[in-house]
């Protein structure tokens, strides 16, 4: 079987567009959420990308009214990540994209792209982004709520393994719109406040906004960067609601455990868990609950929500090209945002950054629809 | 691993139509809508499931092509791992346009939960997931159209690498009340008609 390697990463977040000032500015405790005012007039807290540096970075390569924020944002990423690769896009190069809503501020009649109707269509979004490199094959959109970008990694691996291609690139991405926050805000989940995953006073999510984008590759090139091979991965439905998680974490326990099952390791293997932590009482909690199942409550834990907010598509993606970075320079990063934990069942949750010597580390994440999703990377040093 | 896979059932819901391999078992030629058509479906199944009506049309059409074909398989869903691969075209688009009427206007601002978790197009597997007990490997997909060599190369892939035992898979698209469709199939080693590339084009 065909191993899969992430050689190359790249993000854009409203703390840099790049993954090494993004690091830096997490190793310096620096979050990216803020106060905002939405359309409204009401103020929210949220972690923005600047639009205007989006449009100087995009003019370089592209024609702005041409494309929407999203795609410009996408393609802004997707073309750092092929210049900083090296790699030549042939007909054995896969194209994912992950989301959840794509270009869903279309629908709105404030945007300039209200008039076009195809616009709204996620697979426009991919035929945007495959047409302007010249993809050979039409893009795979993939659309799994908040596992998006977690389960894109298993399916580029799929994917390789199953010798469509040779290598896949990912990218991930939502914008932050008054269609999400309406949405959100109607479940009553928003939170007041900068989130603050698995504390005793989280008062529930903040949203907010990244792309992040990987190469995958069935070889290790030599403009790879900073390898992890993936030893492991799985998804498994709760079968319980389409809402919230399961009271027993049952979909993401079996998730972990079927991906260690597949790596051919135990709990004790893994260094550190990169976890979901959105910051809602019932996730949290389901989560604390579900690494307890798997004896992992005594392995470094954090939520990155406390920097980032939940970037939705973006988010497992975004942290899992966070958590490469840990394990490659041996840094935990600090879950921002906790006070005292305000879980039921003890977790280890990372207080302050740690040097420390990593090889493995799990990242996870859960969400609506009832779907979990694990995956196991191991630092691979040239 | 090489295991031998067939197409062991398939469905499709269309113009007011339901076959099940090639027969057709429903139609109804006055639907008033997409929604009073699914609603028939329903009856005619002989269904009891009150969480049917909360659904959206697009978790509806998944739901009901996935009980015709669970019902005629071989496969015994509470025992065996059933992964659920759906792909479409529209995502959850006619929900995502409802949600959008609700907050067009600050003066007519009704933004509603029960809408909102249907503008996601996995939401539909969820409920399958829930009503057959399927805590299995699931995915939603968006393509142009039917991506045949997309589907075959994944649901292989999800089968040979042992994480599941079969695929319920295929195409379910609601755009709005006239542009519909599903096509759905269990992929499985049980059955005649071989699971690949051509086969999955032809029956669709």
């Amino acid at each position: 079987m065909k191993k899969a390697y992430i050689t190359n990463h790249h993000i854009i977040s409203s703390l840099g567009f790049d993954s090494t000032s993004n690091f830096n500015n997490l190793l310096n405790n620096n979050s990216g959420i803020k106060k905002h005012q939405r359309e409204n007039g009401k103020e929210f807290y949220s972690s923005l990308v600047d639009k205007e540096k989006v449009d100087t970075a995009f003019s370089k390569i592209g024609t702005i009214e041409k494309f929407t924020t999203l795609e410009k944002m996408m393609l802004l990423s997707v073309n750092q990540l092929l210049i900083d690769s090296k790699h030549k896009i042939t007909d054995k190069t896969g194209l994912i994209i992950s989301t959840t809503k794509g270009n869903i501020d279309v629908l709105s009649s404030k945007s300039p792209f209200n008039k076009d109707k195809k616009r709204a269509y996620l697979s426009e979004l991919g035929k945007q982004i495959q047409t302007f490199f010249n993809f050979k094959k039409e893009a795979i959109v993939l659309s799994n709520a908040c596992v998006s970008g977690v389960l894109a990694i298993s399916v580029a691996k799929h994917l390789i393994q199953a010798e469509l291609y040779d290598n896949v690139i990912i990218v991930s991405g939502d914008l932050v719109s008054e269609f999400i926050i309406s949405g959100f805000e109607s479940f009553q989940a928003i939170s007041n406040k900068p989130c603050k995953p698995y504390s005793k006073n989280r008062t529930g999510i903040t949203i907010g906004e990244a792309i992040a984008s990987v190469l995958v590759s069935a070889t290790i090139t030599k403009n790879a960067k900073h390898v992890v091979e993936i030893i492991g991965n799985a998804s498994c439905n709760d079968a319980n609601h389409i809402s919230g998680p399961s009271r027993t974490g049952e979909g993401l326990f079996l998730s972990v455990q079927n991906a260690l099952k597949e790596a051919k390791i135990i709990a004790k293997d893994i260094d550190y868990i990169s976890a979901h932590g959105t910051a809602t009482n019932y996730n949290d909690e389901m989560e604390a609950i579900a690494f307890n199942r798997l004896n992992m409550e005594q392995i470094p834990l954090n939520s990155l929500k406390g920097f980032y907010g939940h970037t939705l598509g973006a988010s497992g993606l975004l942290e899992t090209i966070i958590g490469i970075e840990s394990l490659h320079q041996n840094k935990l990063i600090a879950n921002i945002g906790f006070d005292e934990l305000g879980v039921s069942k003890s977790l280890h949750i990372i207080q302050k950054n740690t040097n420390k010597k990593l090889q493995i580390f799990l990242k996870t994440a859960s969400g609506f629809g009832g779907s979990n999703t694990a995956v196991l990377l191991k630092k691979i040093t040239k | 691993m090489n295991t031998k896979l067939y197409i062991e059932n398939y469905c499709k819901i269309k113009n007011n139509t339901v076959t099940l391999n090639s027969n057709i078992i429903f139609e109804e030629d006055n639907a008033e809508n997409l929604k009073s058509f699914l609603k028939s479906i329903y009856k005619h199944l002989d269904l009891k499931y009150s969480k049917f009506f909360k659904m959206d049309n697009l978790s509806k059409l998944a739901f009901l092509a996935s009980e015709i074909i669970l019902k005629e398989s071989k496969i015994n869903s509470e025992k065996e791992n059933i992964a659920i691969v759906f792909s479409n075209n529209a995502s959850s688009l006619e929900t995502d346009r409802k949600h959008q009427k609700s907050i067009d206007k600050i003066t007519d601002y009704f933004p509603s939960p029960a809408i909102f978790v249907y503008t996601l197009p996995n939401i539909g597997i969820g409920e399958i997931s829930i009503r057959h007990q399927l805590k299995s490997e699931n995915a939603f997909f968006v393509f142009e159209r039917y991506n045949a060599e997309f589907h075959y190369t994944y649901e292989n892939s999800l089968i040979q690498s042992q994480k599941a035992n079969a695929v319920l898979s295929g195409w379910v698209n609601v755009d709005d009340d006239t542009n519909y469709e599903a096509f759905i199939y269990l992929v499985s080693q049980n059955g005649k008609i071989k699971h690949n590339q051509e086969q999955l084009n032809k029956l669709y």
